[in-house]
């Protein structure tokens, strides 16, 4: 079973050896106190002693707890042992006495508890594992702050240490139970002083018993139970960086910017990840700042989030208001502890003007450490005006026109208006143009509006000057409210462009995760990765697999057509083996038309994403590149998962072989030596005459010999893949007639009915094939009916299907597992009275049959009898002639 | 009893030895070969009434013997093929074997086949009736009847039956039954003569023994049974 597949890990399978032979240990966990694990346990101890297991109390604390209390009755309870202690005596669990009773499970509360001292062993745990090696099963408790390590984590947010600490690698051997019940409902609980907590620590306690603390314990238990039951599985999505595991107690957050000097910080976050063994993320917060970014800029940041996730990191792209914004508002969803920044050498007078955005991170980030790392070239913040955003023409048109119309209207109006009112119709136009087309076309209408008042309405009018002071704020006010307005509306645009931008990213994600998630074919899955990355990206798309030998790549799929050149080879060669981007619009091969992203899952790299444009422009633009990463990470998971998949297939097919051809040898030693056995017997004794028993002996003995090993020829084929099949119409009527002919000799002692009805549709099948269904079909009933009862063959034509059942009187199969009997060599427990039995016959019935598209049941009779085993034919096998119609 | 004389033609010498004594017992005169070299040379030197082919011969294809031994004589030939060689059983009733017997078979009915064989070569005069249990065929009047009834038959149904009973207790392939029923028809399928023959079996057999006097070869054709 080791072969070439290399995997499972040796290690894993030690892990499992060692495990046999031991009792099984269930760790029921809460996450605090007064969850109910005890009352959980014995809940559950009950069920196991109700199905017959045996099961006692080892030792279980009620706390005086009268719902706990009535549980424990009816329990079997091992007598606890005094001990001396302190002057008095305590009372202890009692190990030897267990041992000695060697039940089947043992409940053992309190899993983290410290023993007395002149105990064999210091901590209960110890005692567990002692009864675990003798064989014993073992339900125990746990509260959550007793896992060792998550001690530390737990005593920083709830302010209580607790000092009895149970190993994690009692964990990870053990089935885990979490008992679960949500903080408010506990705190209810712990008001109506349904919780016991000791005496002298109750006040720390009662403090422990905030609904923040609970939340986060409940989280913690939660967790340690999935790594529990699925350590491999996490394992995996940690070596691949993506969000949501949990690895001790930190998790640190670097924040990126465009600036050169990102990198940098991204470097120090790696130590300060690695020196914490914590899970990091690399994090640019986009702002409506990010979207009068120049394509360098874009590229920069890209590269630096690139940088980040080949160091490890998971790279996450936000939008917000603002850069403090977005940090908050990630770090308290990713539970961050440490934020890395970096922050620019700026003048005092910016710093003066706009605070320290370190300050306010500080301030407004209580419990995450933040650290502050020099950085060049960045914070220098210069008005961006985004090209292009001079407005259109058709803007000033409107404005011109809206201003011209607001001068008519207040000047027909003159009459009954002062002055100001007129200002004040001018804020119209002004606000109109600043919020519909922008800054520029804004500042337009209030330099326009000012002109058009001065010009028309301030004394003296018809001229450009302005006698009265006052109305110099009047002109000024315009222009700032021009101004204000349009930074306003700007602002609130290009917000709305940004949540647009990511709703939109995020709905690509998941649709394309929904259209990934069910296919279970690695090269559809290659397809549809081609075809919706080259849809979403407007790429043309092809993936790249390690060649099956071993060296080069192959062509799995792509969204058009494409031919391989020595340089594309060479740049998705290099993908695959240095795990980093390469060909056009990348530091290697860049004069490749195509570029390639490697597609890895933890260490590996599975496979290579080439893109292409079709006008040979460079592929990605960088602000594509946070989701384009998204969508391969995503991807790449998949493939792992199919992989993962795949291999189980093998490694399960490969532990089906072994059983099969374990049971071969023991089947053929039996079922071969039986009757040739006798027929040797009856042989030597011919010569002193032929009785008739001898011949008889003789005939029986032979023919079943024939059986097993027609049996054993049929199933070489069918494992051989060597099944031809010769379909031809067949009457099913002549069909079993002739296998009840040639059964007659098997099924001695019983009478076969037949009830086929004479007109049923002919079937297309093998006729040789569906001969030996039912011979084996007819031999087994003969095998498991009661002596002397007939076996009946019954067809049904309904709904356009046809079945054939043979039925038999006798115990019929254990209910639920009436399938397994199709197994190759299966024979169900106490089924096998009597001789004969190859565990073959069925198994050929089933893959005969499936072979020509029959399916195959095996039950009960209705009224209970016997066994009911079914050949159905569906439509598809029924002849019509050429009218349609079913020929009888 | 009769002296007629079977070549037995088998590589493994055990089963011809098998064969030896049991035909001997039933008073054939025997000669054995245990290749096609030896069969051929042994066929022309004793002209055998009948010949007993085991298709797997280790110098020679088997098939290609039967054309080879119906040139040599006007020997009754029944192949011996493994049950699974359904394609080669037609085959060789196609070359112009009389008949097939499957191994591993039970020398009654290698016996009973080759009984049947030899009686069919011994006149090959057409009878005008024949009786397969209790129905009787007059081939003159084109009527069947069943244990003296009369059975009113469709022309279909009489043409198959009657080339069955050309051969009786022989088997005749498909292909045949359906050239001499449907003689015209150049789409012939199975699924027309599998729809005679149960309507013919309702008519001539007893409900509860379907198959007792049209016996169905699987994927080879079918026999109809005379009487023991």
């Amino acid at each position: 079973m080791n072969d070439t597949t290399g995997r499972p890990s040796p290690d894993a399978l030690l892990r499992q050896a060692a495990q046999e032979g031991k009792g099984r240990l269930k760790i029921f966990l809460g996450a605090a106190p007064g969850v109910g694990k005890t009352f959980e346990m014995l809940s559950d101890g009950r069920t196991r002693a109700k199905a017959g297991v045996d099961v006692v109390i080892g030792v279980v604390e009620t706390h005086g707890r009268i719902e706990t209390e009535q549980l424990t009755r009816g329990y079997e309870i091992v007598p606890r042992r005094a001990v001396a202690h302190a002057g008095g005596t305590l009372q202890e669990m009692d190990l030897d006495a267990i041992l000695a009773r060697s039940p089947r499970l043992v409940l053992v509360d309190e899993l983290a508890h410290t023993n007395a001292t002149g105990s064999r062993h210091p901590k209960r745990y110890q005692d567990v594992v002692e009864l675990l090696d003798a064989g014993i099963d073992v339900y125990s408790t746990l509260n959550i702050q007793h896992v060792e390590s998550l001690n530390d984590v737990v005593a920083s947010f709830t302010r209580v240490r607790v000092r009895e600490t149970v190993p994690d690698s009692i964990l990870e051997t053990a089935e885990i139970e979490v008992v679960d019940i949500p903080p408010d409902e506990l705190i209810e609980r712990l008001k109506d002083g349904k919780v016991y907590l000791p005496q002298e620590a109750t006040r720390a306690l009662s403090l422990f018993f905030s609904k923040s603390n609970l939340s986060a314990l409940r989280e913690l238990a939660l967790r340690r139970a999935a790594q529990a039951v699925d350590a491999q599985m996490l394992d995996h999505v940690r070596a691949l960086g993506v969000g949501g595991t949990w690895a001790g107690s930190e998790r640190i957050v670097v924040a990126v910017s465009e600036a050169p000097g990102a990198e940098g910080l991204v470097r120090a976050g790696k130590r300060i990840a690695d020196a914490l063994h914590a899970p990091w993320t690399a994090l640019h917060v986009e702002t409506p700042r990010t979207q009068g970014f120049s394509d360098d800029e874009h590229r920069q940041i890209a590269k630096v989030l690139n940088l980040a996730t080949q160091l490890g990191a998971a790279a996450a792209t936000v939008p917000a208001a603002s850069v403090i914004e977005g940090l908050k508002a990630f770090s308290a969803n990713a539970r961050a502890t440490q934020l890395v920044v970096g922050k620019s050498v700026r003048s005092r007078w910016f710093e003066l003007r706009h605070g320290s955005v370190v300050d306010r991170l500080v301030r407004e980030t209580p419990g995450v450490a933040v650290h502050v790392l020099p950085i060049e070239g960045a914070g220098s913040r210069k008005l961006r005006l985004r090209p292009g955003h001079w407005g259109s023409r058709a803007g000033y048109a409107w404005t011109a026109l809206m201003v011209g119309g607001v001068t008519a209207i207040a000047n027909a109006l003159f009459h009954i208006l002062n002055l100001g009112n007129v200002a004040l119709l001018y804020l119209l136009p002004v606000m109109a143009a600043a919020s519909l087309f922008g800054l520029r076309t804004g500042l337009f209408a209030g330099v326009l509006s000012s002109l058009a008042y001065n010009f028309f309405f301030l004394p003296p009018t018809g001229t450009l000057t302005i006698n009265n002071p006052e109305n110099v704020v009047s002109v000024l006010v315009l222009l700032g409210i021009a101004l204000a307005t349009s930074q306003l509306t700007s602002r609130v645009r290009a917000q709305a462009d940004l949540a647009a931008a990511s709703a939109r990213a995020n709905a690509a994600l998941a649709g394309f995760l929904r259209q990934l998630g069910a296919i279970n074919d690695a090269e559809a899955l290659a397809r549809a990765i081609c075809e919706e990355i080259g849809r979403l990206f407007d790429f043309r798309t092809m993936l790249l697999v390690p060649a099956p030998t071993g060296t080069g790549l192959v062509l799995q799929a792509a969204n058009t057509e494409v031919r391989l050149e020595t340089m594309e080879l060479a740049a998705a060669q290099w993908a695959l083996d240095a795990g980093t981007p390469a060909g056009r619009g990348s530091d290697t091969l860049a004069a490749s038309e195509w570029l390639f992203r490697p597609m890895r899952a933890g260490e590996r790299t599975l496979a290579v994403l080439g893109m292409a444009r079709d006008d040979s422009a460079e592929p990605l633009r960088a602000d594509q590149l946070p989701l384009l990463t998204g969508l391969i990470d995503q991807a790449a998971l998949l493939l792992e998962r199919l992989r993962l998949e795949a291999e189980m297939r093998d490694i399960d097919r490969l532990r089906e072989r072994d059983r099969l051809r374990a049971a071969l040898l023991s089947s053929v030693s039996h079922d071969l030596r039986t009757p040739l056995t006798a027929v040797m017997a009856a042989a030597g004794q011919l010569d002193q005459g032929a009785t008739p028993e001898l011949i008889a002996t003789l005939q029986s003995e032979s023919a079943r010999l024939n059986r097993f090993v027609a049996n054993l020829l049929d199933m070489a084929r069918v494992e051989a893949g060597a099944l031809t099949l010769t379909l031809e119409p067949v009457d099913l009527s002549d069909a079993v007639a002739g296998a009840a002919q040639d059964a007659r000799r098997a099924l001695e002692g019983h009478a076969i009915v037949l009830d086929v009805p004479p007109n049923l549709p002919l079937v297309r099948v093998d006729p040789q094939l569906l001969h030996h269904c039912l011979l084996n079909l007819l031999d087994n009933a003969g095998r498991y009916a009661d002596p002397g009862t007939p076996v009946t063959v019954r067809g049904v034509h309904r709904h356009d299907t046809l079945t054939l059942s043979v039925l038999d009187q006798g115990p019929g199969l254990p209910p639920g597992r009436e399938s397994e009997v199709f197994e190759t060599f299966r024979r169900l427990e106490g089924s096998d009275r009597q001789i004969g039995g190859t565990g073959l016959g069925l198994a050929i019935v089933k893959a005969f049959a499936e072979a020509m598209g029959m399916a195959v049941r095996a039950g009960n009779r209705e009224d209970g009898t016997g066994a009911d085993f079914r050949l159905i034919f569906p439509k598809a096998l029924l002849v019509r002639d050429s009218d349609g119609d079913w020929i009888l | 009893m009769t002296d007629a004389t079977v070549l037995v033609i088998d590589d493994e010498q055990s089963i011809r030895r098998l064969l030896r004594n049991t035909l001997e017992r039933a008073g054939y005169g025997v000669v054995e070969a245990a290749n096609g070299g030896e069969a051929l040379k042994a066929a022309e030197r004793h002209t055998p009434a009948a010949i007993l082919l085991d298709l797997g011969l280790p110098d020679r294809d088997g098939l290609s013997l039967v054309p080879l031994l119906r040139k040599l004589g006007e020997a009754t030939i029944l192949v011996v093929s493994a049950r699974d060689e359904t394609d080669q059983k037609v085959a060789a009733l196609d070359l112009g074997a009389d008949d097939y017997v499957t191994k591993p078979f039970d020398t009654e009915e290698l016996l009973a086949r080759l009984r049947v064989a030899l009686r069919h070569a011994g006149h090959r005069a057409k009878p005008k009736t024949l009786r397969a249990g209790d129905v009787e065929i007059d081939f003159e009047h084109r009527r069947v009847r069943r244990a003296g009834e009369e059975v009113h038959l469709t022309r279909k149904e009489y043409d198959v039956l009657a080339c069955l009973a050309e051969a009786p207790g022989r088997v005749v392939t498909h292909q045949r039954i359906l050239a001499a029923a449907w003689p015209l028809d150049h789409d012939r399928k199975i699924e027309y003569l599998r729809i005679v023959i149960r309507n013919l079996r309702q008519k001539i057999e007893p409900a509860d023994a379907v198959g007792s006097v049209v016996a169905n070869e699987l994927g080879v054709g079918y026999r109809l049974l005379t009487a023991g």
